[in-house]
C-alpha cells in the first residue's frame, strides 16, 4: 500500500473537515470519520455466484478502512450508505473480526440501497442503523443526493451513491478520469471508499469545489 | 432431381462421390452456385446407398446431418431449400431448425424425436451439450456440416464451433468403442463450406483438426465475370473530410436504383444506413415503399420481412451493412453499390457477388466514394480483383475465454474429467499448443476462482466430485446458459414504443449518452427517449427534424495488409501516365499534395510536421490500415517519449497515423529511421503504455464470455443488479490485484496478436526501413493529413510525463482559457 499523502482542509461554516486521499473525511470538531459507499462483501457476493474477481480488493479496502480508523482515531464513524453491497456472505465475517477489535468507536450507518441486513444483523455488529436523514448539528447525512429535496438555509448535507468522478481534459485532446469530493453550495458528495466501484462524471459549476484522487494524492482542481 | 431438370456442377458431382466415399473436407465456391447441395445431396445419396430398397419409406432415421450456420437468418431459407429436395426425392426426411429463435414447445419435439436434419448455430449447438444425456443425441450422426466457414473461423464463434465439433466427434467415438449402438459405427464427416479465402489450406486444416485427417478441398471452378464502376464526383474536394461527401453523392445513385431491377446499397455503418436511407426518401420521394433498411440492430420480424420482400422483388433497393453480406441469394438483386471503402479484397468481391446470379450474368458493383482519397481506394480495388488478391483469414488460438464458458457448458451437462478432454481438445487447431499447467489454472479458476482468502471464501462455480467436474447450483447453471450466445461486445439494450411494440435494440453506451427529451434515429425512426427502464429503452416517436444517429462500434474496420499493399501502388501512380480515370480525377488533388509536401512512392515513407493552433503535429504514412496504424503509433510515441518526455494524442485512418503534442516534436533526418527500427519491437509493444488501454477493449468480449459480467436475466433485472459491473471496471480491478489473471493474460495476449498483429507489424517495419524516409515540413494542412485530423474519434492518449505533472499542466491549461 501507498504511504498515505497529507490530507487538504476544506472548511464549511466554521467546521474543519479534512479530506483524506483514502476516500474519506474527518470532521475535526465531531471527531468524526465520514465516509461512504464501502460495499464490503462485494467480492465475496460475486464469488457466491461464480463470478470470479480477486477478493484482494476487498481486503485492501479492510486494511485502508481500519488504517484511516487508526489515524484519525475518530470518536465515531458515520458511513453515508451501501456500507455493505448485498446480503450475507463469509467475507463479512473479516469485517467482524476488526469491528470486535474497536468497540470504543461508535459506527452509523445511514442506511442506503445495498444495505440489506436484517437488523438483528446490524445490532450484533453494534451499528447503528438511521433510516432516511441524519443529523447533526447543521450537517445532513443522507445517503442518495437526490433524497434530499428540501435544501434549508444554513444545512450542509453529506451523501454518496453517486460514485462521482471528473474528467480532466487539457490540449492536444488528452483526458483522464478519477474519483472526486465534490462540495456544491449546499451538499458533499463523497468518492465510493472501495476501490471495486466505477465513477460518474459530474458535471461541475463555478461555485462548486472539487478535489480529485489520483495515485494516492488529493488535489483541489480549480473552478473551471 | 432428373424430373426438374437439374444439372449439377462438377464440384457438386465431385462432392457427392467424396462422400459416398467416407472423406470429408472443405467445398470452396462462391455464393450462388449451389453450394448448399453439393454437401447436402451427398447426404441424402448416402442414405439412399445405404437403403436401396427403402429409403423413400424409412421415417425417424433419427440425427444424419448436422447443418451448422452462423446465420440465424440463413435457416429458414437453406431449411426450404432442403425440404424441396427432399420432397423431390421423395422421402420422408425431416428438416428441424434450432436457434435462439426456436420456441421451447420446437425444442422438446425435437429432442423426443429428433429430425433427420438439424439447422443450428454454434451457440444453440453448445446449448444442447448443457444437456443430460446429449451423447445419445449425436449417435446416429452421419455427416456434420459447416457453412461459411470462411465467416466463422477467424473470430470466436469458429472456435465455439471447433469445440462443439470435437465434442461431438469424440463422444461417437466413445460410444462406438462401448458398442452401445449394437450395431457398426460409421465415423462422422466433416464438411466445411467456404468462399474463397487466400489460406483455404489452412482454413481445411483448422476444421478436420479434430478429425486428424489431411482431407480433401473440392474448388467450384466457375468463373463469375465482376464490373466495377466508380461513381466520380464532379466536384472533388481538395481536402477531403471522410464521411461527408458520401452523402452529397446520393442523388447520383437514383438513376442507378432507377434502371436496375433491385439494388442492395452496402453502408460500412448501421448508423450511416440510418442516414443514407433518410437522405434517399428525401431526394428521391417517389422510392418510398420501394426502399428498405437492414441492418443489425432492427427488429428480426422487420429484417425476415425484408429479405423475403427481396425475394419476391417487390423491392427496388434495400440499404444495408453486412447484415446482408451472408446468406441466400437474392435472385432479383442485379446491382450492388457499395458506399464508402470495403476495406478489403474479400468483402468487395462477396458484395459484388451478391449480383447477377443467373447462369451467364455479370455482377456489377458500383463504388461511390465517402470522400476522395477513396477515389484511390476504387483503383486499386479494381487492380487487386484483376490480380485475384484475396485476403487470408486468420484462426484464433488458444481462447482461454472460449474455452472456460465449454468447460462449463460440459459441467452443466455430462459434467467433465479433466483428463479426457485436455486430451480431447488438444486434437483441436485452436488448443492444439495448451500447456499442462495453463489448463490446470483454467481448472483452479472454475473450481477455486483464483486467488481468495481461505477461510472467508464461498467462491462457487464448479465443483469436482469423484473426479467429475459438475456445476450443480441451478441459478449458476441458468445464467450460464443464457450466456451462452453473448459471444458481443456491447451491452445491447431493447427498444420499445411507450404504447408497446418492439424497434430494435441498441448499445447501452449510446443511450447512456442521451438525456430523455433527446431525439435519435433508429430503424429508420426518429424516436424521442422517454426513459430506461428495467434493461429497455422506451421512447415514442418524434417529428422532431434533427435527431441523433448512433455511430455503432462496429463499423471501424481496418484495411487489410493486402489492399494496402496495392494501394501504396496505386498512389504513386498519382500524376503520372499511369494514372487511371480515378487517380485522374483527383489531379487537383494531388497537385496540391505535392506543392505543400510529397505524393510518397512505393519505396518512400512520408512523414510531414505541420505547427498550427492546435499544436505540432506529426503525420506519418505508412498505408498499412488502421490497425497497423494503432500499433505502430503507440510504439512511435513510446520512442519519441524516450527522447523526452511528451505527452501525445494520437489518431489514424487507413493512410496514416499522427501524434499531436502540444511542444515540438524531436524527429528529424538523424533519428527517423531509427524511430522506425523493428529492433526491440516487442519489448516496445509491452512498454508502450497503449496496450494497456487496448487490452482494456478487449477485455470487454472476454470478460463477457468468460462468464465474469452478468448482464441479468430478462425480467428479473432486480434480482441480478448486485452482479454487476462494466468490464471497464473488473480490468482495473484485475490489473491492481490479480495481475497474473489468466484471462488478463488473454487480454494482453490479444493486444499483441491481433491488435498489435505483431507479425504484420514487423513486416511493415521491415518495409519501411528497406524505403526511403521523406520529411517534409508542410506551411499548412495538406489533403493527405487532412482527413486524420479531422478524425478525432479514435483518440489515445498516452504519456511519458509523470501523471502529476500532465494534471497540473492540464489544469493550467484550462485556466489559461
Amino acid at each position: 500500500m501507498q504511504p498515505m499523502s497529507a490530507p487538504l482542509l476544506h472548511s464549511i461554516n466554521n467546521h474543519h473537515f479534512w479530506l483524506s486521499a483514502e476516500r474519506c473525511i474527518f470532521w475535526e470538531e465531531a471527531q468524526t470519520l465520514i465516509l461512504s459507499d464501502t460495499h464490503f462483501g462485494k467480492t465475496g457476493h460475486f464469488r457466491k455466484n461464480g463470478i470470479a474477481v480477486p477478493q484482494q480488493v476487498y481486503k485492501e479496502d479492510l486494511q485502508r478502512f481500519v488504517q484511516q480508523v487508526t489515524h484519525f482515531k475518530p470518536q465515531q464513524i458515520i458511513v453515508v450508505g451501501d456500507l455493505f453491497h448485498s446480503r450475507e456472505n463469509r467475507e463479512l465475517e473479516l469485517f467482524l473480526k476488526w469491528r470486535r477489535d474497536m468497540v470504543h468507536t461508535r459506527l452509523v450507518l445511514v442506511r442506503g440501497n445495498h444495505d440489506l441486513l436484517d437488523a438483528a444483523w446490524y445490532a450484533a455488529a453494534d451499528i447503528e442503523v438511521q433510516e432516511g436523514i441524519y443529523q447533526i448539528d447543521a450537517f445532513d447525512f443522507v445517503h442518495d443526493p437526490a433524497d434530499n429535496t428540501e435544501t434549508i438555509k444554513g444545512r450542509y448535507s453529506f451523501s454518496g451513491h453517486i460514485h462521482p468522478g471528473v474528467s480532466l481534459q487539457g490540449t492536444a485532446k488528452q483526458c483522464l478520469q478519477f474519483p472526486c469530493f465534490f462540495f456544491g453550495k449546499q451538499q458533499c458528495i463523497l468518492p465510493a471508499f472501495s476501490r471495486f466501484s466505477g465513477i460518474k462524471i459530474m458535471r461541475s459549476q463555478k461555485s462548486d469545489s472539487v478535489y480529485a484522487i489520483a495515485d494516492g494524492t488529493i488535489m483541489k482542481l480549480r473552478s473551471s | 432431381m432428373k424430373s426438374k431438370s437439374f444439372k449439377p456442377f462438377s464440384f457438386q458431382e465431385e462432392t457427392w462421390q467424396y462422400i459416398l466415399d467416407g472423406e470429408s473436407g472443405l467445398v470452396n465456391a462462391p455464393t450462388g452456385c449451389g453450394k448448399t447441395y453439393s454437401v447436402f445431396l451427398g447426404a441424402l445419396m448416402q442414405f439412399i446407398n445405404d437403403h436401396p430398397e427403402d429409403y423413400s419409406k424409412l421415417k425417424n432415421n433419427r440425427l444424419q446431418l448436422l447443418w451448422i450456420t452462423p446465420l440465424r437468418a440463413l435457416a429458414k431459407d437453406i431449411g426450404r431449400a432442403m425440404e424441396e429436395a427432399i420432397e423431390s426425392l421423395g422421402m420422408q426426411w425431416k428438416v428441424g431448425i434450432r436457434n435462439g429463435d426456436t420456441p421451447v414447445a420446437e425444442r422438446a419435439k425435437q429432442k423426443k424425436n429428433m429430425p433427420e436434419v438439424l439447422i443450428i448455430t454454434p451457440e444453440s449447438l453448445h446449448l444442447i451439450l448443457t444437456q443430460k444425456g446429449y451423447p445419445e443425441l449425436f449417435r446416429s450422426l452421419r455427416i456434420i456440416a459447416v457453412d461459411e466457414w470462411h465467416e466463422l473461423m477467424g473470430g470466436k464463434r469458429g472456435v465455439q464451433t471447433e469445440l462443439a465439433i470435437n465434442r461431438i466427434i469424440h463422444a461417437g467415438l466413445s460410444s462406438a468403442r462401448q458398442g452401445r449402438s449394437g450395431q457398426q459405427h460409421n465415423a462422422t464427416q466433416l464438411w466445411g463450406i467456404s468462399a474463397t479465402i487466400g489460406n483455404l489450406t489452412e482454413a481445411k486444416d483448422v476444421l478436420l483438426s479434430t478429425l486428424n485427417k489431411a482431407g480433401v478441398i473440392v474448388k467450384a471452378d466457375i468463373h463469375k465475370p465482376i464490373e466495377v464502376h466508380t461513381i466520380i464526383p464532379d466536384e472533388i474536394e481538395r481536402y477531403p473530410w471522410s464521411g461527408h461527401l458520401g452523402i452529397k453523392l446520393a442523388a447520383t445513385l437514383v438513376p442507378i436504383i432507377e434502371q436496375s431491377k433491385t439494388s442492395l446499397i452496402f453502408i460500412n455503418t448501421r448508423g450511416m444506413s440510418e442516414t443514407w436511407y433518410q437522405t434517399l426518401l428525401t431526394i428521391a420521394p417517389q422510392l418510398a415503399g420501394a426502399i428498405a433498411l437492414h441492418h443489425g440492430s432492427i427488429e428480426q420480424e422487420l429484417r425476415l420481412w425484408v429479405e423475403e420482400a427481396l425475394h419476391t422483388e417487390k423491392l427496388k433497393a434495400v440499404v444495408c451493412t453486412a447484415s446482408l453480406d451472408l446468406g441466400v441469394d437474392f435472385r432479383p438483386v442485379d446491382t450492388v453499390i457499395q458506399v464508402g471503402s470495403p476495406k478489403g479484397v474479400a468483402r468487395f468481391l462477396q458484395r459484388a457477388g451478391r449480383s447477377g446470379h443467373r447462369p451467364g450474368e455479370v455482377s456489377k458493383i458500383y463504388f461511390l466514394p465517402t470522400h476522395s482519397l477513396e477515389l484511390v481506394e476504387a483503383a486499386a480495388l479494381k487492380t487487386a480483383i484483376a490480380e485475384e488478391a484475396i485476403e487470408s483469414k486468420e484462426p484464433m488460438l488458444l481462447c482461454y475465454d472460449v474455452l472456460l464458458q465449454y468447460l462449463c457448458t460440459l459441467a452443466i451437462g455430462e459434467g467433465f474429467r479433466a483428463e479426457e478432454i485436455y486430451a480431447e481438445i488438444k486434437s483441436t487447431w485452436c488448443y492444439a499448443d495448451l500447456q499442462e499447467n495453463e489448463w490446470q489454472e483454467l481448472l483452479h479458476h472454475l473450481t477455486d476462482g483464483g486467488n481468495a482468502l481461505q477461510q472467508y471464501d464461498e467462491y462457487h462455480k464448479v465443483e469436482l466430485e469423484g473426479g467429475v467436474y459438475r456445476i450443480n447450483n441451478k441459478r449458476i447453471a441458468m445464467r450460464h446458459r443464457m450466456h451462452i450466445g453473448t459471444i458481443v461486445s456491447d451491452a445491447m439494450l431493447k427498444v420499445k414504443f411507450m404504447s408497446g411494440g418492439y424497434v430494435g435494440v441498441i448499445e447501452e453506451w449510446f443511450i447512456s449518452r442521451l438525456e430523455p427529451g433527446d431525439v435519435f434515429t433508429l430503424a429508420g425512426r426518429n424516436l424521442e427517449l422517454v426513459m430506461i427502464k428495467d434493461m429497455t429503452v422506451l421512447v415514442r416517436k418524434s417529428s422532431a427534424k434533427k435527431s441523433i444517429v448512433p455511430s455503432w462500434n462496429g463499423g471501424r474496420m481496418s484495411l487489410t495488409a493486402n489492399l494496402g499493399h496495392i494501394l501504396r501502388q496505386t498512389f504513386a501512380q498519382a500524376l503520372t501516365p499511369l494514372a487511371g480515370i480515378e487517380l485522374q480525377s483527383l489531379q487537383g488533388l494531388f497537385e496540391l499534395q505535392r506543392d505543400l509536401s510529397h505524393i510518397p512512392r512505393e519505396d518512400e515513407l512520408l512523414i510531414e510536421q505541420i505547427e498550427d493552433r492546435d499544436g505540432f503535429h506529426l503525420l506519418v504514412y505508412p498505408f498499412e490500415g488502421r490497425q497497423v496504424h494503432e500499433a505502430m503509433s503507440a510504439i512511435l510515441a513510446y520512442r519519441i517519449g524516450q527522447i523526452r518526455p511528451i505527452s501525445f494524442s494520437i489518431s489514424m485512418n487507413d493512410y496514416g497515423f499522427e501524434l499531436l503534442s502540444d511542444q515540438p516534436i524531436p524527429v528529424d533526418d538523424s533519428n527517423a529511421a531509427e524511430l522506425f527500427t523493428d529492433e526491440n519491437l516487442l519489448a516496445d509493444i509491452q512498454r508502450s503504455i497503449n496496450s494497456t488501454e487496448m487490452a482494456k477493449r478487449k477485455f470487454r468480449d472476454i470478460a463477457v464470455i468468460g462468464g465474469l459480467i452478468f448482464q441479468g436475466f430478462p425480467g428479473q433485472h432486480q434480482k441480478a443488479r448486485h452482479l454487476q459491473s462494466s468490464a471497464s471496471l473488473l480490468f482495473k480491478v484485475f490489473e491492481e490485484y490479480d495481475p497474473g489473471n489468466i484471462l488478463l493474460r488473454q487480454a494482453y495476449n490479444e493486444v499483441l496478436v491481433q491488435q498489435m498483429d505483431e507479425v504484420r507489424l514487423r513486416q511493415a517495419l521491415q518495409r519501411i526501413s528497406q524505403s526511403r524516409i521523406v520529411l517534409t515540413f508542410p506551411q499548412k494542412l495538406t489533403p493527405l493529413s487532412f482527413p486524420i485530423i479531422v478524425d478525432g474519434l479514435n483518440r489515445n492518449n498516452l504519456s511519458s510525463e509523470k501523471l502529476e505533472d500532465r494534471i497540473k499542466k492540464m489544469q493550467e491549461q484550462l485556466t489559461a482559457l
